[in-house]
Formats: structure tokens, sequence, C-alpha cells
């Protein structure tokens, strides 16, 4: 390996500072996930790494300005880089479909090769193939889709599909329904049904991940003195405790309340944010506001106060 | 297959809280098995390269996800073409894929 200040196109007596910033103007421009495929950037991210390791370290850097070291000895092992994998098959996991589709669907063919068997043509072949994947939306309420549930869906050709959302079903999720798009060619099989589901809003609950997200209004009361309330949660109503000196804002986590476990991930959880409803005018409650003087004052804007 | 705090241990200066963090955003996708993560070779190397972006790169946590989501992208494409190339290289006759290669070098 070269001298370390070479690399780094660094003076010998340059600060730690300048040699972090070397460093990390390098490593941008050679960043081996930055440059697939460049083995020069590559070879040339992996010395510049290794220069960092002595020069960044003052103790290191000392050592190697005595002779007491080389350049080679300090090379830490090397890591398999992210690129290694995400090339090859397991990068599938991270790829914008997602693990659980598979690799190139009808679409993604049609798009490469679909000038030589022309959109909708009559395949000039004999051989058995597929049918066609056909695409449908599908709306669905907000609870179904945490719950689950099965819901028939009405094909153009009038023909019924009755489609399971399993449970934890996301917003823009597909379901892959095989075997039920168009029919084959010369006995191929059938394409399958792509059932994209689109989640209705809902007036109460939000969806955060596993977690449900939800408002929950309370009385100045049970704010402040703390009590029992109903709270809803997609699975039905819960009650639970308001801790007393709660006050809007106030979270209240109801664990595994959340979307029910599925595929694999746990029960998500309920979080109720406490929202202090004053309601109507009350003579009883203005008598007292009007005489009380608190035992801490404090200003609730105290931070929307411009800083000095 | 690792735990995450196997994965702790080998990344010295990466707290718990970052990695659970970034699962949060869903930039890292670990196995979960009886409520644990289980992260796999994959895994551990993107957990390394979100560690380098951020500390090494200086890319801050609110503009990885556009990193990683072009990342991502730009292996998919990649994966795809290594793909096609292997389906061309088991699948196609000898003169397709010389007339292929010539059609190429042309454009």
């Amino acid at each position: 390996m070269d001298d370390p200040y070479q690399t780094l196109g660094v003076a010998r007596d340059a600060s730690q500072d300048d040699i972090r910033r070397a460093f990390r103007k390098l490593a941008k421009a050679h960043h081996p996930d930055l440059n697939p495929g460049n083995a020069q950037a590559e070879a040339r991210f992996k010395a510049v790494t290794a220069a960092n390791e002595i020069l960044s370290d003052p103790e290191k850097r000392a050592r190697f300005d005595r002779g007491e070291i080389d350049a080679q000895g300090q090379e830490r092992p090397q890591h398999p880089s992210y690129r290694d994998y995400a090339e090859a098959e397991p990068g599938r996991r991270y790829g914008p479909s997602g693990p659980q589709q598979t690799a190139w669907s009808a679409e993604d063919i049609e798009s490469i090769f679909g000038t030589m068997f022309g959109a909708g043509a009559r395949p000039r072949t004999d051989s058995p193939l597929r049918g066609q994947d056909e695409r449908y939306t599908l709306p669905t309420g907000f609870l179904d889709a945490v719950n689950g549930a099965t819901t028939r869906l009405t094909l153009p050709d009038g023909r019924t599909l009755d489609v399971r959302i399993p449970p934890g079903t996301e917003d823009g999720q597909i379901l892959r329904l095989r075997g039920q798009g168009t029919a084959g060619w010369n006995g191929g099989p059938s394409g399958d049904a792509l059932i994209e589901i689109h989640i209705a809003p809902h007036p109460i609950f939000r969806r955060d991940g596993n977690d449900i997200r939800l408002d929950l209004p309370v009385t100045l009361a049970e704010a402040v003195l703390g009590g029992p309330v109903e709270i809803p949660t997609p699975g039905g109503k819960v009650r639970m405790r308001v801790p007393p000196h709660s006050d809007t804002g106030t979270e209240l986590r109801l664990r595994g309340r959340g979307v029910p476990a599925h595929a694999g991930q746990s029960e998500g959880d309920l979080y109720a944010t406490l929202r202090v409803v004053v309601g109507q005018p009350d003579a009883a409650l203005e008598a007292f506001l009007r005489d009380w003087k608190p035992e801490h004052p404090a200003n609730p804007r105290a931070a929307m106060e411009p800083g000095p | 297959m690792i735990t995450i705090e196997v994965l702790i241990t080998r990344l010295p200066g990466l707290h718990r809280q970052d990695i659970e963090r970034w699962i949060g955003n869903q930039w890292v996708r670990p196995d979960r098995d009886a409520g644990h993560y289980v992260f796999r070779d994959i895994d551990v190397a993107r957990v390394r390269l979100i560690r380098e972006l951020r500390d090494d790169l200086q890319v801050n946590e609110d503009a990885l996800p556009v990193v990683l989501s072009l990342l991502d992208q730009l292996y998919d494409l990649r994966r795809r073409i290594a793909e096609l190339g292997d389906a061309i290289a088991r699948t196609a006759p000898d003169d397709l894929r010389r007339t292929l290669a010539d059609h190429l070098a042309k454009l």
C-alpha cells in the first residue's frame, strides 16, 4: 500500500480536521455502493479507508510516523460490501417490489419483449403460453384491512372472486390470486389476478405500521383526577384508566390492541393521545376559575416566545 | 443469521436505538422469530452501509430514505440486467446471442 498521507492527499503535518475532511471527500467520491461495478473506485475506497484508519487515530498515526507500523499491517478484515448481496439473489429482499413478489412480472417481461409478441396479438407459436395477469383495485374499509376480511369482487366479465384480505393488510398492497387472470394459450396455465388494496381512511383510527393511533377526548375532570374511560379499538371497546394529572397530549398505550399478529409479525399497540375538552359553559367552573390562584402559575405559550 | 445483541457487539459505536429506529423506518428489514429480530448477512451489510452513509459520508437521517431508495432501485435494475443476461445465456441460440451483441455494440 502507498503512503497513507499520499492516499488521502494531505501533508505530513495536516491537522486531524484536515484528515477528516480529506477522507470524507474521497469516501463520497469512491464509495462502492455509489459506484457499483467500478472496481477502480472500490480499490480506491479500500485504500482511502485503510489510510484513514491509521491517520484518524492520533496514536496509530504517531506510530506510523515513527515507523513502528507499516501501512499494510493495519488493514482491518474486509467485510463483504452491501453491493455483494444487493446485486445477487438476497438483494430481492430490498427491491422495490418486496421479497414476496416474483422477480419478473408479466409487465416487466412485456416491457422488454412486448414488441416481439405485440400486445394482445396472437402468439405465433404452438407451445403453451401462460395467460396474462389482470390488475384490479379493491376499495377496502380500514377495519377490514386491519382485522382481515373476505370481500367479493365482481370482475368486468361477470365472474366473482372471493378475495381474502389478510389481517394487517397495508394500503397499496397487492394480493395475488393464482390462476384467476386471463386463460392460458395452447393449454398453458392461466395468469394471476393482481388485486391492489385501497384502504379508506377511518374517522377515528390512524394506522402507523402495526400500531394504531387515535385522539381520545376526555373531560377536564378525567384529565386532572384520572378515572376509567372506554376506548374504541379495532377489536372493540376496551376500558382503561386515565392516570391522574394527565393533560392534552398525554399518550396512553394499550399493549397488543393495534393491528393483530399476522404473517410472522407480532401484534401492534394502540396509542391514545388525550385531548382535554372543556365543553359547555358551566357556572360553577366559571366561579371556581375566577377565584382560583394557581399554586404554580405556568405560561403554556412559553415555548412560542421568540428566543434571545 | 444473528440477533440484535450480536449485531451490536460486531459494530462498535452503534447503538441499539439506532438499529431499532432504522428498523422502524423500514430501512432495515430483518426477519422476526418469536418476537426477536434475526439479521441475515444482507441485513448486517445494510446496517453497515447505513452507518457509513451517515457517519462517513455525512448523509443525515432525513436524507437517508432518498439515498436508500435510489440505491435499492439501482441494485434492482442491476440484478435484473444480470438475470436477463443469464436468461439469454441459457436459452438463446449462439447466432441470436451474436446478433444481439453486434446490435448492442453499434448503439
